[in-house]
């Protein structure tokens, strides 16, 4: 309750969830506002914005809706984003518990692996993976998972090893708990505040990785996503700059929202820090 | 000495690494649809089964998978990274072709990154809570949300295409055979904005991780000692607090190295610019695995001599480093 | 007042930001330091004495203000000097010496770099004379090897080291004033010894006014000229150290002089020949860092102790950090694996038993830890913690529950508080919720690691009543760790003194104490601040 009351008495914090807000209303919106298909040709390329009311924010190089694809872009940025997360923490939480909790070879093992995903660049495995795996919505989305969860397995794993020898710790083992009693009863709970704050840095780099990757084209060419639109605008960049600059704006404004969410609930829960 | 057999004991420790991550990829790319024999019929138009055996021979592809990842290793070993179909030259020489933009242009953004952003953090630190320290930190906030690529392109729209200021893509200008400092300048002139674009994101992480950090340690005991000798607090800072403050922040150079490469590759394809990452896009939009394969072992293997040097950096700015054995 | 007062202090308040505890820090605190004289300030944690100390330099944490009277030095007030001014008074006339050494210093830059500082700010020297001069600094602290130590990072120095180098820094411009704030505090009790006699002796040979900020009156006993009692930010009793010691006229005083525990044993108990816990031959060994093998560090925490646990009584452990108790009591609870020897308990050998025997057997054996805030899991409630361990082992939740308010009674504890989480707890009742979890299994045999050592002296004396009391009433057999010989005494009836690993002495805590045969437990002894402030004590 403490931490709620601390959390809106940040004004960033505050303007960072009305955005997120916004941006979660445009996707819930996006297909009553918009019924028709947002990559279907609505009318004449390049109108734009502000000049023809039926197409407020102008339409693109194909004669697309711009702003119906901002609205669908937001459900693709946010389901990528939000289900990438998911896959990256549950990961990174496995992981860096195993690797904290147990030590020893265990550790060394997995920290190995860890070290292995961070020593190559993870835009080039997120390349790799596209290659392979082809580009769906759901291999993106997987791939962009798969390529985010070391820096939460590493968090969860220091986590775990300041925990795991303090008094609180020693006491459930001498009261005669088991391993797995104590890492989802008495660590887990102690370790996951900042792993779920920093959910919010991974969410933001996967909305960016995927429209990195839209905007090389290698992402799923038939869904409407903000990284898809720029590339397009690309080739218009010279006059029509509108169609690259309003999903950047979007994009920017999602991340922003996601960043300010963050930070605004790290400082909510560790008042300590915000009080200097 | 004991700086240098530390970080060479780090070196070592990252050769399992590099052999984990490069068997990983290699079976990996075994999954890929279409090997290179396929790229190269592609290329060539087409072609009859009977030469695609042949090739497939040629190139020990109807080996077992395992067979084809001991020679593969073997001839690594031999720095031998095979032939890149597609450019028709080994992949090494390809590579090697490629290497000095990226890394010009990787070495250009981390200065800038670095320096901006812990000439920022301090300021915004000092002044907390003041105005200087939110305009910074919102504009911190700002450039991270920047996807890097949109903020290239609107770059070259506003300096390259309406103020024509400076060159829109490419490393040179072609043509132009200048030699010694005309060259220099030109290329600089070049790199000048897909430095700022890849280093945007990374001014941002390093001015927020500053601050903190110097927030952080202003907050310690000995700086109270600092300030209970007399010094003033400009040299506390400097003094005392600059270089503590400063490891995170090493750290960090060290952690984000392969997600700059990663960044390369967006930002060269916006600037087209002609290296790593541009080649890593191009051989996988053409099915070059042989050249993918090559670039993610010179893409660890540019992390690891990164991080070689953080070590080395690290341990001269920490005495305690070298003391543990 | 013999001569002329350096630093007083005249009513001077400290405010607090909005949201703390109490509206100031300090109120209207009045007393005055003169040249050659030692002043310490004595109080329990949160009286404000150090935020006074820190007020003098105008070193206040941020949202914290002085807010009234004034701190006259030298003819000037400080209270409302400008920070130009602060700067050249801190230091030349003011310097200070910290609690934590470690921390205090500089990490990254050199010992001799840091001590050569203060010249560097405040005088106009070559960089041959600061050096000529940071040796003959670190001489005078006795430092064994000044040219060594200079060149040092603070790492690679010990506590004490570092304490001497702080000194030296402290009084490298021969300050009119210096303040120690708990100077000794993180320091073991031999080493303590040697500090306070270093600081005596430099104060009496150069004349220097001493701030002392404790809350030991052990070392007040042992070093004090004149005293000030401060208890929540007022002085609640002045005067010189005998006549404040001896005749101590406020009740708060008297109370935190009486919860002082004598060095005395109180008369032996009758000890019972049934031996609950053999100790027999326990070694531990670690081995740290090193690569392939090489570069190791071999440490042995352990070497082959051997103790008897009788039936119903306490057995003191005591030594100082590092000589291995805390191990000894981790190996006894099987939270570390003992490389050999044996433990047997009611002929079960603890130290071979495999892991999930262990587990199940735990309730025999319990523990008690030192840390009352880190020792509790902060997202239970006290009750859930307390029938934790019943639970685990089988007992039905609500029984557990309802066995936990129990115990909460039976600790002195508000049963109705059981619904609480641990930070709404002080460190006294955090301490009491520990013991109650490790009573909660009913055990025969709890192992107390520093329980009391975290406490301010008369919670200490609160709950070292408790754990004596229950002890008869439950029968329990007690392992005692401490650092404190004082608290040793006060609660055991068998101690050994641990010393690298090696148990060099053990026996009745009487005989022990009253005639210590090893020359490192006379030392230890002889090194307890007010030793004979402590003895005579115990008469009164």
């Amino acid at each position: 309750m403490a931490a709620i009351r601390r959390y809106f008495r940040s004004p960033a914090a505050v303007i960072g969830l009305v955005l997120l807000l916004i941006v979660i209303g445009m996707a819930i919106s996006a297909g009553w506002l918009y019924p028709r298909d947002p990559l279907a040709l609505a009318g004449r390329p390049l109108i734009w914005p502000f000049s023809n009311p039926r197409f407020l924010l102008g339409t693109d190089n194909s004669g697309r809706d711009i702003a119906a694809q901002i609205f669908y872009g937001a459900r693709i940025s946010l389901l990528i984003g939000g289900a990438a997360t998911a896959i990256a923490i549950a990961i990174g939480i496995m992981i860096g518990a195993f690797a904290g909790y147990y030590g020893g070879w265990i550790d060394n093992v997995l920290m190995r692996v860890t070290e292995a995903f961070q020593t190559l660049p993870n835009f080039v495995l997120l390349l790799v993976l596209v290659a392979v795996f082809g580009s769906t919505l759901t291999t993106v989305t997987i791939a962009v998972g798969v390529v985010s969860w070391p820096a939460p397995a590493r968090l969860t794993r220091a986590e775990f090893l300041s925990l795991r020898n303090r008094e609180f710790v020693q006491a459930g083992r001498t009261l005669g708990m088991k391993d797995v009693q104590l890492i989802l009863g008495e660590i887990l709970p102690n370790a996951l505040p900042p792993v779920i704050v920093y959910a919010s840095v991974v969410m933001a780099v996967a909305i960016l990785l995927e429209s990195a990757l839209a905007f090389l084209h290698l992402s799923d060419p038939n869904v409407a996503s903000w990284g898809n639109l720029i590339g397009l605008g690309r080739d218009v960049l010279r006059v029509q700059w509108y169609v690259s600059a309003i999903p950047g704006l979007a994009i920017l404004f999602t991340v922003l929202a996601v960043s300010l969410v963050g930070q605004g609930l790290n400082d909510a829960l560790n008042p300590r820090l915000k009080a200097r | 000495m004991r700086i240098l057999s530390l970080a060479g004991r780090r070196l070592a420790a990252s050769i399992p690494t590099l052999f984990l991550i490069l068997i990983g990829v290699f079976l990996l790319l075994q999954f890929a649809p279409g090997d290179t024999v396929d790229a190269m019929m592609a290329q060539m138009g087409g072609g009859d089964a009977a030469t695609a055996r042949t090739l497939r021979k040629f190139y020990g592809l109807d080996l077992s998978v395992p067979v084809q990842l001991g020679n593969y290793l073997w001839r690594l070993v031999r720095l031998d990274l095979g032939y890149s179909a597609i450019y028709g030259k080994p992949v090494t020489t390809v590579i090697l072709e490629r290497l000095p933009p990226t890394i010009l242009l990787m070495t250009a953004s981390l200065s800038f990154a670095f320096f901006a952003g812990l000439v920022l953090g301090v300021i915004a630190a000092r002044g907390v809570n003041k105005w200087p320290d939110t305009l910074i930190s919102t504009v911190g906030l700002i450039f991270y949300a920047t996807p890097s690529f949109w903020f290239g392109l609107m770059a070259i729209m506003v300096f390259s295409i309406y103020l024509q200021w400076l060159p829109a893509g490419g490393f040179e200008d072609i043509g132009a055979t200048q030699s010694g400092l005309g060259r220099t300048l030109d290329i600089a002139r070049h790199l000048v904005l897909p430095t700022l674009t890849l280093g945007l994101i990374f001014l941002a992480i390093y001015l927020r991780i500053m601050r903190a950090s110097m927030l952080e340690v202003l907050n310690l005991d000995f700086v109270r000692t600092a300030r209970a000798k007399g010094l003033d607090e400009t040299r506390v800072v400097i003094r005392h607090v600059l270089r503590n403050a400063l490891l995170p922040m090493v750290t960090l150079i060290g952690l984000q190295a392969g997600t700059m490469l990663g960044g390369s590759v967006v930002v060269e394809s916006v600037f087209s610019l002609p290296g790593l990452g541009r080649l890593a896009y191009e051989s996988v939009v053409q099915r070059d695995l042989n050249t993918l394969l090559g670039i993610v072992f010179v893409s660890a293997l540019l992390v690891i001599a990164v991080n070689f040097l953080v070590d080395l950096l690290y341990a001269r700015l920490d005495p305690r480093i070298s003391a543990e054995g | 007042m013999t001569d002329i007062a350096i630093l007083t202090l005249d009513q001077l308040s400290v405010r607090l930001p909005a949201g703390a505890d109490r509206s100031h820090a300090v109120s209207g605190a009045s007393l005055s330091v003169a040249a050659n004289e030692i002043l310490c300030v004595v109080g329990e944690s949160g009286s404000g004495k150090s935020i006074m100390a820190n007020a003098v330099m105008r070193l206040l944490p941020g949202g914290v203000d002085i807010d009234g009277g004034r701190v006259m030095f030298e003819g000037r007030d400080l209270a409302s000097a400008s920070a130009a001014e602060m700067r050249k008074v801190r230091g030349a006339g003011i310097a200070m010496v910290f609690q934590e050494p470690m921390t205090a210093l500089n990490p990254l830059r050199s010992i001799g770099d840091q001590i050569g500082e203060m010249f560097a700010i405040h005088n106009n020297l070559s960089k041959k004379d600061i050096r000529a001069r940071v040796l003959a600094l670190l001489d005078d602290v006795r430092i064994a090897d000044p040219k060594a130590a200079a060149q040092a990072y603070p790492h690679e120095l010990s506590g004490g080291q570092r304490q001497r180098a702080m000194i030296a820094m402290a009084l490298a411009l021969d300050p009119r004033l210096l303040i120690a704030d708990e100077p000794t505090t993180a320091l073991d009790v031999t080493t303590q010894a040697q500090i306070l006699t270093l600081i005596r002796e430099l104060q009496s040979r150069k004349k220097t006014a001493v701030l002392f900020i404790t809350h030991d009156f052990g070392v007040v006993a042992e070093i004090a000229d004149r005293v000030a009692v401060m208890q929540h930010g007022v002085i609640v009793e002045q005067g010189t150290t005998s006549a404040v010691l001896n005749n101590p006229q406020h009740p708060y005083t008297r109370e935190l002089i009486a919860a002082v525990p004598p060095l005395t044993a109180p008369p032996p108990r009758l000890l019972s020949d049934d031996i609950i816990l053999t100790i027999d031959n326990v070694s531990k060994t670690y081995r740290t860092g090193g690569f392939l093998g090489r570069g190791a560090r071999v440490t042995e925490a352990v070497k082959a102790v051997s103790l008897k646990l009788p039936r119903g009584a306490t057995l003191g452990i005591v030594g100082e950090s590092g000589s291995g108790k805390s191990t000894l009591a981790r190996c006894i609870i099987r939270l570390i694996d003992p490389d050999a020897g044996s433990i047997l308990l009611d002929g079960a050998d603890w130290a071979r038993m495999p892991k999930e025997d262990v587990r199940r057997q735990t309730r025999h054996m319990q523990m008690v830890f030192q840390d009352p805030f880190g020792s509790l899991n902060p997202r239970r409630k006290a009750e859930e913690l307390v029938a934790q361990g019943p639970i685990i082992h089988g007992t039905p939740r609500d029984q557990a529950l309802a066995e936990a308010r129990e115990l909460f009674a039976l600790v002195g504890l508000d049963p109705a508080a059981g619904d609480r989480y641990p930070h709404e707890f002080s460190g006294g009742q955090r301490q009491r919720i520990g013991l109650a979890r490790a009573l909660a299994l009913h055990p025969d045999v709890l192992v107390a690691d520093e329980a009391v050592s975290a406490l301010d002296v008369s919670v200490q004396a609160q709950v070292l009543k408790l754990l004596a009391d229950l002890r008869e009433r439950l029968g329990l057999s007690i392992i005692f760790i401490t650092h404190d010989l004082r608290v040793a005494a006060q609660i055991c009836d068998l101690v050994a003194v641990m010393k690298n690993g090696e148990v060099v002495e053990h026996g009745l805590a009487g005989e022990v104490f009253g005639n210590p045969q090893h020359p490192y437990t006379r030392a230890l002894l002889a090194s307890i601040p007010g030793g004979d402030f402590a003895r005579e004590h115990s008469l009164a």
